[in-house]
């Protein structure tokens, strides 16, 4: 994994990246996904519901779906998706070493997109 | 063309032998005196003929076990006596609500408490006014021979399954352990379909929910306006009874299964004498006969119950005449059985008829 | 994209956009909710673990591919309405006589996956007769056992299993186990009979023990095919109404306290003669 970790910014790069989608109206804002999700993507929002409940929100987008979330949730209202690892063949690797910045080249794949599976 | 089958056979043995011959698929029972030769035979025939014999650990598990397999479309029954049917009480509550069809039987004997095993019809109370809690029925059907006791099992299973409701067949300890001829015809047992049935959600149907839990009170009042009208169907379509030299009668004898059979005798002593009296027996303690009764009342001067309790038959006689004609009780307790003219005599002292 | 406002751990509150939708990427859906989970509100409070166990059956039933053949007894508890939320027959039974029913259903149908779904005093007080009777029998079924020493539904009074010197509605000073009992440690006295197959206990409170409880699950939904015994899996839930706690510290007393008194782990494992021809889930520790 082509990883760069200069002083300034030990940011990681990441391969797969996962994102969340919550059914606002059937969650009952229990918090329990908050403090399981390591990334602190997900919080409580100010807003209710039709049932009167504070919702939970994506609040960032450095969710790696890695269903932690999901797997507490009591209600089961978060869907979790993740972008598939691709098969890529690395072309060029150029890092610029003055500024911290990495660029990949790399050969795009192009995949449909299967249908849904359940884990 | 085959013979009937006729065997010498205790009352709780020609039940159980009805029940597999009925083609029940389970019983579930407790032993108690005195029906435990109904598990008993079961427990033998049925491993080798056909059906589930399970020994329950109490008679609350086993009108459990009865409860979930009826609701999973089986042909069910269970039997104990006084005791055992109390412990039953409210899963038979929760029976009628789901509106499940089995076959219970009770084998009556001295109470209350844990009483003695001698026979006793102390529990018409229970069978036919609720036992368990809430508006619910049972359809009771009194058995005054063993062939009877074969006989209402078929009827009662066929009953179970037409109005969806626990049957009950309210016998006592006398019949339960007395020997008499059974015939057994050659039947056909054509088992109805039960859609309704906890099998396993197919993809073609909703998921059925057997349950007696309707929480919101326009629900729990249709459900019950619904057993109703079914109680209402069963009494219009399913009383029965036997009316032995009523159509002259001036003095008439109402009575069920064991004191049944003695009035028959004290009917033929009190003919003998001159007395004009009928005997009138219920064989369906629910549905009653109130209006058979309240017709032959009108040329009667007194009836008279008789039945081995304190006097419960006797408060459904008094409804159906309706005050047109005293209505007097006799029986003894404890598991006594009076004789025929022992029973003459207090119908002459009681109805004030001179020697 | 959509303007919110959050509140954060700390309680402040921030203005944040909310993630926007990234259609460039292909995107795999790695989690959805299961089909089985009837597609409603559930009653349960907020954080309740039923909610958890419940949604576990569903994916079990709906990964094993037995919504067809499953049927479920629901008992008297929270859980009493666990039919309007599992979309597979179901029958209610009463208090307590929830593994007697199932043994009726089980008896008549033997080639159907049974199980029932029961809770403190369904189970280990009304129903401690039944329950250990069923298992004595080796009945083929699962019993599922949610305890979180309360009773729930009739707004918090003592269970048998709750802890000593718990405050509930009915021992406002704290379980004296002198005169109120021990709590009872149900699952190691079933596992102890022969007709037991196999016994666990699991939890909810964390991802990794769920991932754990639904590997128990799945297993013991496998081994109904075997015929060989009953299968018991005991979950440590949770109460946050009863327990007076927010479902976060609930969780944590779950992990605290309740875990201490009810460790997690097999109690009993089917020997692997038994397994030959299965195949299971590895790992359920």
């Amino acid at each position: 994994m082509a990883n760069v970790n200069t002083p300034d910014k030990p940011k990681k790069v990441r391969k797969v990246k996962g994102r969340v989608e919550i059914d606002i109206q059937k969650c009952k804002g229990c918090e329990l996904c908050t403090v399981v999700c390591k990334e602190n993507t997900l919080a409580l929002s100010k807003e209710i519901n039709n049932k009167g409940y504070r919702y939970i929100v994506s609040v960032n987008d450095d969710c790696t779906g890695c269903i932690n979330c999901a797997l507490v949730c009591p209600d089961a209202v978060i869907r979790v998706y993740r972008t598939k690892p691709k098969k890529r063949e690395l072309i060029a690797e150029i890092s610029n070493v003055s500024a911290s910045v990495s660029l990949k080249i790399e050969n795009p794949l192009v995949e449909d997109l299967k249908n849904m599976e359940y884990l | 063309m085959e013979k009937d089958e006729i065997r010498l056979m205790k009352g709780n043995e020609a039940l159980a032998e009805a029940a597999i011959q009925a083609k029940c698929d389970a019983y579930f029972g407790y032993p108690i005196t005195p029906q435990s030769e109904v598990l008993e035979y079961l427990a033998k025939e049925m491993p080798k003929r056909g059906g589930l014999p399970l020994q329950a650990e109490s008679e609350v598990a086993a009108i459990n076990m009865i409860y979930g397999a009826a609701g999973a479309g089986g042909r069910v029954m269970t039997s104990s006596s006084s005791p055992g049917i109390s412990l039953m009480q409210e899963g038979i509550s929760y029976i009628a609500s789901a509106q499940l069809p089995c076959l219970l039987v009770n084998v009556n004997r001295g109470g209350p408490g844990l009483g003695t095993i001698q026979p006793s019809q102390g529990d018409y109370f229970q069978a036919t006014k609720g036992g368990g809690h809430g508006d619910y029925h049972l359809i009771v059907l009194a058995p005054a021979s063993v062939q009877e006791m074969a006989d209402f099992v078929f009827l009662g299973f066929e009953l179970a399954d037409k109005y969806r409701n626990p049957v009950m067949i309210l016998s006592d300890g006398a019949i339960g352990q007395m020997m008499e001829k059974v015939r057994f015809p050659k039947r056909d047992i054509q088992k109805i379909s039960k859609p309704w049935a906890t099998t396993g959600k197919s993809e073609h149907r909703q998921r059925n929910i057997i349950t007696s839990l309707f929480i919101q009170p326009e629900k729990m009042e249709k459900v019950n306006i619904q057993l109703v009208e079914k109680y209402k169907k069963v009494t219009e379509n399913e009383i029965r009874y036997e009316e032995i030299q009523t159509g002259d009668a001036e003095y008439l004898l109402v009575a069920y299964g064991l004191s049944a059979r003695i009035c028959h005798k004290t009917l033929q002593l009190a003919r003998e004498k001159g007395l004009k009296v009928g005997l009138l027996r219920p064989i369906t303690l629910y549905p009653y006969p109130y209006e058979v009764i309240n017709k032959i009342a009108d040329h009667l001067k007194g009836i008279l119950t008789v039945e081995l309790n304190a006097g419960q038959m006797v408060e459904d006689v008094r409804l159906a005449v309706n005050g047109k004609v005293p209505v007097k009780y006799y029986g003894r307790m404890g598991g006594i059985i009076p004789g025929p003219d022992e029973i003459l005599e207090n119908l002459e002292l009681l109805m004030g008829i001179k020697k | 994209m959509k303007e919110e406002t959050i509140i954060n751990k700390d309680n402040s509150e921030e203005n944040i956009t909310a993630q926007p939708e990234c259609m460039e990427e292909e995107w795999e859906l790695v989690y959805d909710r299961p089909y089985t989970l009837i597609d409603t509100n559930m009653h349960y409070c907020p954080g309740c673990a039923h909610s958890v166990v419940h949604k576990l059956i569903s994916e079990v039933i709906q990964e094993l591919g037995i919504q067809d053949k499953t049927i479920g007894v629901a008992p008297v508890g929270c859980a009493v309405f666990a039919y309007d939320y599992l979309d597979i027959d179901m029958q209610e039974a009463a208090h307590g006589r929830a593994t007697a029913v199932a043994t009726g259903i089980k008896r008549l149908l033997p080639y159907r996956y049974v199980f029932t779904y029961q809770g403190d005093g369904d189970l280990a007080a009304i129903g401690t007769a039944e329950t250990i009777h069923s298992v004595n029998r080796g009945e083929n079924f699962l019993i599922v056992f949610v305890n979180n020493a309360v009773y729930g539904m009739t707004s918090g009074q003592m269970a048998p299993t709750t802890l000593a010197g718990m405050k509930t509605t009915t021992s406002p000073y704290g379980r004296d186990v002198h005169t109120m009992g021990y709590p009872i440690k149900i699952a190691n006295l079933i596992c102890q009979l022969p007709g037991a197959f196999y016994v666990t206990r699991q939890a909810v409170n964390t991802p990794l023990n769920v991932r754990k409880a639904k590997k128990a699950l799945m297993n013991a939904f496998k081994y109904q095919q075997l015929a060989k015994g009953t299968c018991f899996i005991e979950f440590i839930g949770n109460c946050p109404s009863n327990w007076k706690m927010t479902p976060l510290e609930a969780n944590e007393f779950v992990a605290k306290e309740m875990l201490k008194e009810f460790p997690l782990g097999d109690l009993k494992l089917p020997s692997s003669e038994d397994l030959k021809f299965m195949e299971v889930e590895e790992g359920v520790v």
